[in-house]
């Protein structure tokens, strides 16, 4: 048999039916559903009087527009509330093999909760109406974001119309440097693709760099592979992926457990084959890595500089530099270490699993955020993120720093609850997307690692992780 | 879904690259529960001055004079000229919603992020992939010409130009049928419900621990 890309292992598993141009119907596994992109499909299902082809596969949960803090309090904003309430009575009516709904214990980032629940298991297909759902691709699933209308098409279908990525191999090999984590190697990714690089491929992260990573780690690089353009990102079945599903409530248990092992273990790509494009990054010449701009490609290592738009040949980029820098309120040629911020979010679906917190506390340990700076927010992804966190002691060491520690949902990264930049303020964010208006409008992001945001913090302005004692 | 056979519509530019669908549509719009009446709040963070709120009555807000849809010339335009990877970012498919309450029908550039471009064709938006090069030459006419229009002919994949140019362009044949024809991708599928039935059962018996 022709060696075969994990892509192509996972696609050919799924296609129920194709058509003369090759458009397929793909069979999907896992439905996650969240409150903002699925009360307009609960409605078209309704008013077309369908029922959805197997509630089993949908689990589901409030993250976006629910608050970080005061829950006692309910959800302030009428609008926001409404939106939360509208899943809840959905969900009620239509039923799922799982809801955790704002203030359960389970609830958090349907991101997070996906796979700490084992509700994301390797070789499956996983949509959710969110881009970011290319993170569950850690799992070697085949996961990828949707719009409204194909949640819609996913509930009464149980199947998603699609056609064949093309494939890339981006390869990590080498050992990264002390202080260098997941969010560097993904955003020196980015950079180095572009933010279009990937568009219509799947993208197989690989390479021993990869593989030294962590499961959590691994979220966070496929995550971003939406931001490199890519739909799906990949990383391939080994023990710790095993390791890490072993006993989670929705993970299989007893025989079935080794049947579904003995199948995962050939979720790999082939030796030899094909990949429609390769990539491939030295891990040591990896730096921390720090956004200067209004995309994820215009990053730039903690020790180098903001770009000068007048050494652009390209006018259109030229342009789209000047404009970011203009926005971003920043002069070409500043080094990126004299960049002073004035708030830090660590969270989101990107960086706020237990390691991105550990990583963080590590850094806060027995230091106090800068006076500088107005407020540094810490977001578990996920209730269960955390009550470990809180196990560990980590919460106190943030608080302590004079972080503040909130509970799980999306929060600042994209702003639709009541956490947010106000115009001009500048932050140092774990987050996926430095967008303009992304935090707030008029809001200033720069995308940096857990460690790096808990740095900035400390020093109120951008500074090396790997220099802190 | 409004088919989608013919149309010749005027020409507005959106001279930017990675327009993003935090752009086109800001989250605070995204807490509506409805399909429609994201129009008035399109590019709202261009387009208006102060920052917007669900709700609110867009007429008497400050317009930012600068930004291109508020230019008089452009006023009821159908076609949209953009730049590489547009619609990148987020899924929301209240982007394509707001596009096309807008008024816009056709969206030409060189090249668009994947999940916004499948959005766009279940909503009678026609997103059509140009050589840069086109794009550039349609970039510069329409800012020569006030009331530039642009004639775009899904049947038989083609755009002209005032000057009689007529540029070719490429749609998956699935994806042409079921806009030509306004057709329900649901309802489509369901015409293969034994098929996906047969596929799930097998699958059943496969890989059981997919049906906890």
């Amino acid at each position: 048999m022709q060696a075969q890309t994990l892509y192509e292992k996972l696609w050919s598993s799924h296609v129920v039916h194709v058509e003369d141009d090759g458009t397929a119907l793909i069979y999907i596994d896992r439905h996650l559903v969240h409150e903002v992109t699925s009360p307009q499909a609960f409605e078209g299902l309704k008013l077309a009087g369908r029922k959805p082809w197997r509630v089993n596969s949908i689990v589901a949960t409030a993250d976006h527009n629910t608050p970080t803090d005061h829950w006692e309090m309910g959800i302030q904003d009428p609008v926001s509330r409404q939106q939360v309430e509208t899943l809840d009575s959905n969900i009620r009516e239509v039923g799922a093999l799982a809801y955790f709904p704002f203030k359960d214990e389970r609830q958090g980032i349907v991101h997070v909760i996906g796979p700490e629940n084992g509700a994301t298991l390797p070789g499956m297909t996983v949509v959710c109406g969110d881009s970011h759902t290319s993170t569950h691709g850690a799992f070697a699933c085949l996961a990828h974001g949707i719009g409204t209308s194909e949640v819609e098409h996913v509930m009464a279908t149980q199947c998603l119309l699609q056609k064949k990525s093309k494939t890339m191999l981006v390869r990590v090999d080498g050992v990264l440097g002390a202080g260098v984590t997941a969010k560097d190697v993904v955003l020196a990714i980015i950079g180095r693709i572009g933010t279009a690089g990937g568009t219509g491929y799947a993208i197989e992260f690989g390479g021993s760099a990869i593989r030294s990573l962590t499961m959590e780690g691994r979220m966070t690089v496929c995550n971003m592979a939406i931001e490199a353009g890519a739909r799906a990102g990949l990383v391939a079945v080994d023990e710790q992926t095993i390791a890490y599903l072993k006993d989670r409530p929705f993970s299989p248990r007893g025989e079935v457990w080794d049947r579904a092992v003995e199948y995962w273990r050939t979720l790999h790509s082939d030796d030899g084959a094909h990949f429609d494009a390769v990539v491939a990054l030295d891990a040591a010449q990896i730096k921390p890595q720090v956004t200067w701009g209004t995309s994820p490609e215009m990053v730039a290592p903690i020790d180098g500089i903001v770009p000068d738009p007048a050494l652009e040949k390209d006018p259109v980029k030229r342009e789209g530099m000047e404009r970011a820098l203009q926005y971003m309120g920043l002069t070409p040629r500043t080094p990126i270490k004299n960049v002073a911020i004035d708030k830090v979010f660590i969270g989101s679906c990107t960086n706020s699993r237990i390691e991105d917190l550990r990583a963080a506390a590590h850094v806060a340990r027995g230091r106090r955020k800068a006076d500088s700076v107005k407020q540094v927010l810490v977001v578990p992804g996920s209730g269960l993120v955390k009550r470990q966190a809180e196990a560990e002691g980590l919460d106190k060491i943030f608080i302590a720093a004079g972080f503040e520690w909130r509970e799980p949902g999306c929060s600042m990264c994209l702003a639709m609850n009541a956490d947010r930049l106000e115009p001009g303020e500048r932050c140092a964010s774990t987050s996926n997307r430095n967008f303009e208006g992304r935090q707030g409008a008029g809001g200033r992001t720069h995308l940096v690692s857990p460690a790096m945001a808990a740095a900035a913090a400390i020093a109120g302005h951008f500074a090396d992780v790997r220099e802190l004692a | 879904m409004n088919p989608f056979r013919k149309l010749d519509g005027l020409v507005a530019p959106m001279d930017r690259a990675n327009v993003d669908t935090d752009a086109i549509i800001p989250k605070q719009f995204l807490k509506s529960i409805k399909r429609s009446g994201f129009g008035p709040n399109l590019f709202d963070e261009w387009r208006y001055l102060d920052v917007g709120q669900p709700g609110q009555d867009c007429s008497t807000r400050p317009k930012n004079p600068d930004f291109v849809l508020n230019q008089q010339r452009y006023q009821g335009a159908q076609v949209l000229l953009a730049r590489d990877n547009f619609g990148c970012g987020s899924s929301r498919e209240h982007a394509p919603w707001a596009l096309e309450d807008f008024g816009f029908r056709v969206i030409l550039a060189p090249s668009f992020a994947d999940i916004f471009y499948n959005n766009c064709f279940k909503n009678g938006l026609l997103p059509i992939k140009l050589p840069a090069s086109e794009m550039d030459a349609l970039f510069a006419q329409a800012a020569e010409t006030v009331g530039y229009r642009l004639t775009v002919d899904l049947e038989t994949k083609t755009i002209t130009r005032p000057d009689g140019k007529v540029i070719p362009f490429d749609v998956d044949a699935f994806r042409r049928e079921c806009l030509l024809n306004g057709w329900d991708d649901i309802g489509l599928t369901l015409r293969h419900a034994d098929k996906i039935r047969e596929f799930e059962a097998r699958r059943r018996i496969d890989q059981p621990w997919l049906f906890a």
